[in-house]
């Protein structure tokens, strides 16, 4: 909706101060699951420039230096430069989140969207995604909107947490949401949050959850 | 007709091979139905490389085979009723082109959907000649390509459909790049992806038909698929892809035409087998590429 590829079924939704239209130039998108075919042949580069002007029709003929320059910075920026000349689909999980963070950045977005950008990386990868996305968005002032399962990576440099489950919903500091009795509430099954000896605080008890799911 | 008798009588007495590369040249230009096969196949080089590339990244290898195979139905169908088998071949390379695109790239059963509608189309064209008796020679030529029975006026249509295949690709390069790369993305982005993907399919109708002259319809893939499946190997930089894969292209039509003047078999042959041991020879030496590749790695990170 945000995107602009769906109408809400009710009430008004406005984005960056206007109606929601697809194109919007000022939203940077990682869509879900984006894990590239093994054999596609398309420089990294190539691909972080096609969030420049890919969706103009033609070739690009003039600001070819500008554009250059742009994806440059943008690779920069994630520190996907090393491997940007090699293809798409020979880079690993990591490497390839980190271009697509760079191709939804380059086009200088106020807002970034990603939908579970964690999903298919190991922890490690995770945890370099989640400082990087969150080093960007402040050195920009960039306002980013992640979906993600697992809240925990994220508990460190989250402002705003909005919480959705059995067609329930709550939004806030995560330090008012995310306590043991409003999340159990929201998912109307136990939910701990502890806070181990440096501070940092966990969600546990999801996983039973999982298990006994209820109808 | 005519030129395929001219063709034949030709090849039952193959020129002989002289030392001198000039005369050679010289030999091969002499009659005026190798000159019409060198520009028709010329054309038809640089668009098949050039669409190739998209067929490559797209995945869709076997939706441009499948197109020929459809194309060859309506071709002969169109001579049943005494129309030239080149309109049936668009029509029926158009409208189901622009059916599977429809369809959707993403779409899981697309192949088997395909298949399906192919094998029917297929058994369509074998009815069709049936019923069009002493009709053997023409199916001949549309299966495996008729280049040297190519008139002046073939050449000029070609020449026509090939402008119109590279303007039309060139002015939906980017989008068409973008959504072929990462579809959802290039949603998001306001590429209308449904849209491009039928008029890709319809520019590929266009560009099989042109093809069919020189390989014919079996024998479509050396000519669309190979020379972009031999360049996106050695580079991933779209435009040097699409350049590599036109130059690929060109040399296995004009390489195999050349061969074929100086012996007793088919044109098509040559072209299928250069395109086939290019990408084979290709493929068996990655191996030997890579640890060059890493050396040459080591050596710069040494030095």
């Amino acid at each position: 909706m945000i995107l602009g590829q769906l109408a809400p079924a009710g009430g008004r939704l406005e984005v960056l101060g206007e109606p929601p239209h697809r194109g919007n130039p000022s939203i940077g998108y990682v869509p879900q699951g984006s894990v590239f075919d093994p054999e596609l042949s398309i420089r990294g580069r190539d691909f972080v420039g096609l969030g420049v002007d890919g969706h103009r029709w033609g070739v690009r003929l003039g600001g070819r230096a500008k554009a250059n320059a742009d994806v440059s910075a943008s690779l920069e920026a994630v520190g996907a430069s090393d491997y940007a000349d090699r293809p798409l689909g020979s880079l690993s999980g990591g490497e390839q989140q980190r271009l697509l963070l760079g191709q939804a950045l380059v086009g200088r977005p106020r807002l970034l969207v990603m939908d579970e950008p964690l999903s298919h990386l190991d922890v490690r990868n995770q945890i370099a995604i989640v400082q990087l996305i969150s080093e960007v968005a402040r050195a920009r002032g960039l306002t980013v909107l992640l979906i993600a399962h697992d809240v925990n990576l994220l508990l460190p440099h989250i402002d705003l947490v909005l919480y959705i489950a059995h067609g329930r919903s709550a939004i806030g500091k995560p330090s008012e949401i995310i306590t043991s009795e409003r999340l159990t509430e929201i998912y109307s099954s136990p939910v701990e949050v502890l806070t181990d000896s440096r501070g940092r605080v966990f969600v546990v008890g999801l996983e039973e959850e999982v298990s006994h799911p209820h109808a | 007709m005519r030129e395929l008798a001219i063709h034949l009588t030709v090849s039952n007495t193959s020129p002989a091979l002289s030392w001198n590369i000039f005369d050679d040249l010289a030999a091969l230009f002499h009659y005026e139905f190798m000159v019409h096969a060198f520009e028709a196949g010329t054309i038809v080089a640089i668009v098949a490389g050039a669409i190739g590339y998209f067929v490559i990244l797209r995945a869709s290898a076997f939706a441009a085979h499948a197109l020929s195979h459809i194309g060859f139905a309506g071709a002969t169908g169109a001579v049943v009723l005494g129309v030239s088998p080149v309109f049936g071949l668009l029509a029926f390379t158009l409208v189901s082109g622009m059916t599977i695109g429809a369809l959707g790239n993403r779409l899981r059963g697309r192949d088997v959907t395909i298949g399906i509608v192919l094998a029917w189309t297929l058994g369509l064209g074998v009815l069709f000649i049936s019923l069009y008796r002493g009709y053997a020679t023409e199916a001949y030529a549309l299966l495996f390509g008729e280049i040297l029975g190519i008139s002046a006026t073939d050449v000029a249509i070609t020449l026509v459909a090939g402008v119109v295949t590279v303007v039309a690709l060139t002015a939906i390069y980017r989008p068409l790049l973008f959504s072929s790369v990462d579809e959802d993305l290039a949603s998001a982005k306001g590429v209308p992806v449904t849209a491009l993907s039928i008029a890709f399919m319809a520019i590929l109708a266009v560009a099989v038909t042109e093809a069919v002259q020189v390989v014919g319809v079996l024998l479509i893939f050396a000519l669309i698929v190979t020379p972009a499946a031999i360049a996106v190997r050695f580079t991933s930089r779209p435009s040097i892809a699409i350049l590599t894969g036109i130059v690929l292209a060109l040399l296995f039509t004009w390489l195999g035409l050349a061969i074929a003047y100086y012996s007793p078999h088919p044109v098509s042959f040559f072209i299928t087998s250069l395109a086939f041991f290019t990408y084979v020879g290709v493929r068996m030496s990655e191996p030997l590429r890579s640890r060059l590749g890493r050396r040459a790695a080591i050596a710069q990170a040494a030095g």
